[in-house]
């Protein structure tokens, strides 16, 4: 069970850190309002909540990859993964160590989003938890990307690489703000290569209802998170045993 | 009982060997220092006797168990407190002590009575509740030193503890050092000549990856008919580079 003290130390690094909370809640949440505020004054459904929650669920998650990169890669870099290299500490204890604490974050994140959703006027249904379940597979997704960037970059990098690049991938691909239609052509195509849109549209299938329209989707996100974590756990590994931690 | 013994350890990385042959016998609750200016092998040796590293060639048996073939065991009986101060920055003293009591399998309540104990020996009251980050850096090694003692290791490895510290902080991390001596087997990495000396039992230096001469401060000085040991460590590090 060392994983778990592990996981407990980077819960609380992560939490105490006030630019993580400002970010993956505070964010999303100004979005949220915003983007709603916009559409209470155009004619046009461009931002309606029940299309937009979901979007800004995906997106929030988004951050999870760069909390947990940012982590990870002060860790290598401050030698703290150097002295936990040289403790009993496993592989698996380090992988779950890193993980476990963003699930429960990533659903406590979805859940402040949805309950902020429904100040604005998003209908309360049971399809609301069906919707946050569904967002598992994409907090993997993230999660795995940021194991994978802590490994591999330094903090100053995964700043860049997952809190600029990743999140704005990860937001114009998603067919959040806009629909992927609107643009269409090669732009569409790409967005749907990526598994961001797909798990916009899992949820978007989730929340209103249409179960049998989220698989195909979710199918998609599922592919994504298993190779990248398959990727991810190898890189990790292969760091433990090289000579530059 | 030596408690490390190295055979022929050797480390290169492409063409450059970072250590050399490196054979060497540390006996039981000895303060070891390896002394030797920046790019000796210090810091590579101190990493395959804690298997961060592999060596190249040759083997470490600490307390009887290869770097090796059992690393899993050598992990149990030892140490590091690594030369940046390594601490979990936004978790509090005790929690950053409790948390490595943890993960060498204590369990809360053996972990929280053993960061008390640790709190307690390395006078750390005043901080225990205050986070790793907002220590002066003097204090983040004492804290430093005391999660790699709060496994009880049979050997510690201290990688350069004192780097980059005022004097003031530095003659207390060397109270605290002292502290330890005797107790367990303490591997000590620097290139202050001055710490060597007054903390050591023995003083190996190391030059171009080669431990080039073991012995007390008093035995190198002899050796070089030098009358310090900074003398005695440039008579001996530019016979190496002479050589080389």
């Amino acid at each position: 069970m060392r994983y778990l003290v592990f996981a407990s130390r980077n819960s609380k690094e992560m939490i105490r850190d006030p630019l993580n909370l400002s970010f993956g809640i505070g964010f999303p949440l100004i979005l949220l309002l915003l983007l709603s505020a916009i559409q209470s004054n155009i004619p046009v459904n461009l931002f309606e909540i029940d299309r937009l929650v979901p979007g800004i669920a995906v997106f929030g998650l988004s951050f999870l990859a760069l909390f947990s990169a940012i982590l990870i890669s002060k860790d290598r870099t401050t030698s703290f993964l150097m002295r936990l290299f040289a403790s009993p500490l496993k592989a698996a204890d380090y992988i779950l160590g890193y993980t476990l604490p963003l699930i429960p974050m990533a659903f406590a994140q979805s859940g402040i989003c949805y309950i902020a959703a429904f100040l604005l006027g998003l209908k309360v249904s049971v399809h609301v938890l069906t919707a946050i379940l569904v967002l598992l597979p994409a907090a993997l997704l993230f999660i795995a990307i940021g194991l994978l960037c802590g490994s591999i970059f330094n903090d100053k990098q995964v700043g860049g690489i997952c809190g600029a690049l990743l999140t704005n991938v990860s937001a114009w691909l998603s067919g959040t703000w806009f629909d992927l239609s609107l643009v269409g052509g090669g732009f569409k195509t790409a967005a749907y290569v990526l598994p961001f849109a797909h798990a916009v549209d899992a949820g978007r299938a989730a929340l209103s209802g249409h179960y049998e329209r989220i698989m195909p989707h979710l199918v998609w996100v599922i592919g994504y998170a298993a190779v990248l974590f398959v990727i991810a756990v190898l890189v990790f590994r292969k760091k433990m045993s090289s000579d530059a931690v | 009982m030596n408690a490390i013994e190295t055979m022929g350890l050797t480390k290169t990385y492409g063409a450059k060997t970072a250590v050399d042959s490196l054979d060497l016998a540390i006996e039981e609750g000895e303060l070891f220092a390896l002394l030797g200016v920046n790019g000796a092998g210090k810091t590579t040796t101190i990493k395959m006797l804690c298997c961060l590293t592999k060596p190249g060639a040759g083997d470490a048996k600490i307390l009887g168990s290869s770097v090796t073939e059992n690393p899993g065991a050598v992990k149990e009986k030892i140490n590091v407190s690594p030369q940046e101060t390594a601490v979990a920055r936004n978790l509090t003293v005790r929690e950053n002590l409790e948390m490595i009591a943890g993960i060498y399998g204590n369990d809360r309540k053996v972990s929280g009575e053993k960061a008390d104990a640790m709190i307690k020996t390395f006078s750390l009251e005043e901080v225990r509740n205050s986070k790793a980050k907002t220590l002066s850096g003097g204090m983040q090694r004492r804290v430093s030193i005391a999660m790699a003692l709060i496994s009880d290791p049979k050997i510690l490895f201290l990688d350069e503890p004192t780097l980059g510290l005022d004097v003031l902080a530095r003659r207390e991390l060397w109270t605290t050092i002292r502290k330890l001596k005797g107790r367990i087997t303490v591997i000590l990495t620097t290139h202050y000549m001055e710490e060597a000396e007054a903390l050591s039992d023995r003083i190996g230096i190391m030059a171009k990856g080669r431990l080039i001469k073991t012995g007390t401060a008093a035995e190198l000085m002899a050796a070089t008919e030098t009358k310090t040991l900074e003398d005695a460590f440039i008579a001996l590090a530019s016979e190496e580079e002479a050589a080389v």
